[in-house]
C-alpha cells in the first residue's frame, strides 16, 4: 500500500497572538502542525505498518518546513519531499495546484497512491478545500471530515461526525481522506526514530507557479471578548462563594 | 444576482443558513436560495429577501456531496450570479470546495463580511475569520466568475431562520453522473448514547493538564457528577490519552455552548478558548494567577484543583443537606 500525507508548518500560538504588522509575530514561536496533520501521519504510519508498502510526506512551505518533515520521518514515514515557497503565503487554489503536481510527479515514477491523506483543514488559514481540489485534479474520490478509517480489500471505509452519531462512506481506492483529530491517538516519536529521520531521504522541489485569487491583506485581532473576571478567592476556602456562585446561576438544584 | 445555498432541518434553516441568506442579501440583487436534497422543494416561510429557491435532488436520499455540487454548477450556469455563498458548515464548505474545483476559481471560505467590487474595480473585500476565529483577516478576492464565499457563524448573529417570504420554487433538473455518486452516504451509525453529551450538556467540568492523570480525573467526575455536567478537557489530556478525543473541548475537538464551563488545571491556550468561548459563564480554577485562561474568564480561582474540587463538592453536600433539612 502506498500513502502520501500533506502536511503544513504553522506556528504553535498559545495563549495569546501577537501581531506583527499584519502578520503573526513569530520570533518567539515554535513551529508545528495541525492536530488533524498528526492523525493523518499516525494513520499512514500504521497503514504501511499493517499492509507493507511505502509512506510518503509531502509539504508545500518555507525552508524552515524541513523541521516538520523531519518530525513525520521520525514517526516512520519513509521519505520527504518539500516544495519550497519563498515564505509567502499561497492561497488554497494555487497550494492545491502545487500538491496535485507532486503528486503527479512522485506516481510517474513509484505508481500510484493508493491513498492521499490530509488534515480537514488547516489551523491558521481555514480553507477547508485542498484536499478536495487535489483530488478533482486527479479524478479521484474524496471524503472529508474522517474520524474512522478503514481499508477492507480496495476500498476505503470512512466515518465522519453527523449530529449524534456518524455517517459512513465506502470510496474505491485510490481516493483522498481528509482526516480530523480523533481518528487515533498519535505516537511520539520513539529516540531512534528522530536519529533515522535525519539520514532519511528529503527531497526539494520549486514551486510551479501561478496565482490564487483569494489575497491576504492582513491579520487583526478581533475586538476583545474580556469577561471582566471576578476573583472568587485562594484555595479551598473559595468553595463558599463558587457554590454561591453556582446557585446564581441556576445550576446548583441536583 | 446572487445565490445562497441553505442547509435546513426538517424545512426550517439552519442558524448558520439564515446568517448566509443575510450576508448574501446585502451584496446585490435580486437573491435566489439554492436547496439540495429531499425535502428541498418543501421550504416555507422563508426570509424575505429570497425571492426564488432552487429545488434539486429530491430524489437522491443519500448525500453526495459532488452531486450537490452539480446541481449548484447548473444553477450557476443557468443564472451567471455574481456571488455564491454557502454556510461554512462541514457540507457546506465541502459542496463548494467541490465546486471550486469543478469551476477553477477560487473559494474563499468562512466569510464573516464581504463586499462586491467597486465601480471599475475587480476584487471583493473581505473579511475572513482565521485561526477558529481568534483572528480576522482582510482579504481581496478576485475571481473570473462568481465569488465564492462560505460565511463563518457570527457574520450575521441576529438572522432569523424563519420569515414571512414564500418564494417561487424552480426545479433544478441535475442527474448526477457516475463520478459525483462515488462518494455517497452509504450508511448511519447511532451513538452507544451515555452519558450527557458536551454539544448538549447545561454545564461542563473539564480538565488539562493541570489535572496530572488519568486517575486525576476522579475529582473532576465527582463534581461533574453532582451537577450532572458532562466532563470535557483540553487537547494535552486526549494526546496524552487521559480521555478519549471525544471529550476534547477545542478548535480540533467540540465547540460547547453550556450555561457554565468549569475549566480546571487548563491555561486557555488560543485553540481552546475557541471551543468554550460558547459558554454563558466560564469559571477557571488555576494554580497560575496569569495563565491566560484567568483573564478570559468570568470568575477565576487560584489553587490546586485537587484542593478546591473536593471542597467545592463538600460544600455542595453540605447546603444540600442544610436545604433538605430545612424543608
Amino acid at each position: 500500500m502506498r500513502v502520501l500525507v500533506c502536511i503544513k508548518r504553522v506556528p504553535a500560538v498559545g495563549g495569546r497572538i501577537v501581531l506583527d504588522g499584519a502578520d503573526i509575530d513569530t520570533r518567539f514561536l515554535g513551529f508545528t502542525m495541525s492536530p488533524h496533520e498528526e492523525c493523518a501521519l499516525e494513520e499512514a504510519v500504521r497503514l504501511v505498518t499493517a499492509h507493507g508498502g511505502e509512506s510518503v510526506v509531502v509539504s508545500l512551505g518555507p525552508p524552515e518546513s524541513e523541521e516538520q518533515l523531519r518530525y513525520a520521518l521520525s514517526l516512520g514515514v519513509e521519505r520527504a519531499v518539500l516544495v519550497e515557497t519563498d515564505g509567502g503565503e499561497l492561497g488554497p487554489r494555487a497550494t492545491a495546484r502545487e500538491l496535485a503536481a507532486v503528486v503527479g510527479a512522485e506516481e510517474e515514477s513509484g505508481g500510484t497512491f493508493d491513498l492521499l491523506l490530509f488534515g480537514n483543514e488547516a489551523p491558521d488559514s481555514g480553507d477547508f478545500q485542498v484536499g478536495i481540489r487535489v483530488a478533482e485534479a486527479l479524478g479521484r474520490p474524496c471524503v472529508s471530515g474522517v474520524k474512522q478509517l478503514s481499508i477492507e480489500g480496495g476500498t476505503a471505509v470512512a466515518m465522519r461526525d453527523r449530529g449524534r452519531g456518524m455517517e459512513v462512506y465506502r470510496v474505491r481506492l485510490p481516493a483522498v481522506v481528509a482526516v480530523k483529530e480523533g481518528l487515533n491517538l498519535p505516537r511520539y516519536p520513539s529516540l531512534p526514530g528522530r536519529l533515522k529521520a535525519k539520514s532519511k531521504p528529503l527531497a526539494r522541489r520549486a514551486v510551479v507557479g501561478g496565482g490564487d485569487g483569494l489575497r491576504k491583506v492582513g491579520l487583526r485581532v478581533p475586538d476583545g471578548d474580556a469577561r471582566g473576571t471576578q476573583s472568587l478567592g485562594t484555595g479551598p476556602d473559595a468553595a463558599t462563594r463558587v457554590v454561591e456562585v453556582l446557585e446564581e446561576l441556576g445550576v446548583l438544584a441536583p | 444576482m446572487i445565490l445562497v445555498l441553505v442547509e435546513h432541518d426538517d424545512g426550517v434553516l439552519t442558524q448558520l443558513s439564515a446568517e448566509s441568506v443575510a450576508l448574501a442579501s446585502g451584496l446585490g440583487s435580486p437573491l435566489h436560495a439554492v436547496a439540495l436534497g429531499p425535502g428541498s422543494d418543501g421550504l416555507r416561510a422563508l426570509p424575505a429577501a429570497v425571492q426564488a429557491v432552487h429545488a434539486g435532488l429530491g430524489s437522491l436520499d443519500a448525500y453526495a456531496p459532488r452531486a450537490w455540487a452539480h446541481a449548484l454548477a447548473d444553477v450557476v450556469a443557468a443564472e451567471s450570479p455574481t456571488a455564491v455563498v454557502a454556510p461554512g458548515s462541514e457540507r457546506g464548505n465541502e459542496v463548494m470546495a467541490y465546486l471550486a474545483a469543478l469551476t477553477d476559481l477560487p473559494l474563499a471560505a468562512n466569510c464573516l463580511a464581504a463586499t462586491p467590487p467597486e465601480a471599475g474595480g475587480a476584487a471583493w473585500s473581505l473579511v475572513r475569520s482565521r485561526w477558529a476565529g481568534s483572528l480576522l483577516e482582510d482579504a481581496e478576492l478576485a475571481t473570473g466568475g462568481p465569488a465564492l464565499l462560505t460565511v463563518a457563524l457570527g457574520a450575521a448573529p441576529g438572522a432569523a431562520p424563519a420569515g414571512s417570504g414564500s418564494p417561487q420554487v424552480v426545479v433544478v433538473g441535475t442527474v448526477p453522473d457516475d463520478a459525483d455518486l462515488r462518494v455517497v452516504v452509504a450508511d448511519h451509525v447511532q451513538p452507544a448514547g451515555d452519558g450527557v453529551s458536551l454539544a448538549d450538556a447545561k454545564v461542563i467540568v473539564s480538565g488539562g493538564r493541570g489535572v496530572g492523570g488519568e486517575d486525576g480525573f476522579a475529582v473532576v467526575e465527582q463534581l461533574a457528577g453532582l451537577l450532572g455536567a458532562a466532563v470535557g478537557c483540553s487537547r494535552v489530556v486526549t494526546s496524552e490519552g487521559w480521555r478519549p478525543h471525544r471529550d476534547q473541548v477545542g478548535q480540533t475537538g467540540t465547540r460547547v455552548s453550556p450555561e457554565l464551563y468549569i475549566a480546571c488545571g487548563i491555561s486557555g491556550a488560543i485553540q481552546h478558548m475557541v471551543g468554550c468561548k460558547g459558554a454563558r459563564r466560564i469559571l477557571a480554577i488555576n494554580t497560575d494567577p496569569d495563565a491566560p485562561i484567568m483573564s478570559k474568564a468570568d470568575y477565576s480561582v487560584v489553587g490546586d484543583l485537587h484542593a478546591v474540587l473536593p471542597a467545592i463538592v463538600a460544600e455542595i453536600h453540605r447546603t444540600r443537606a442544610e436545604r433538605a433539612a430545612a424543608v
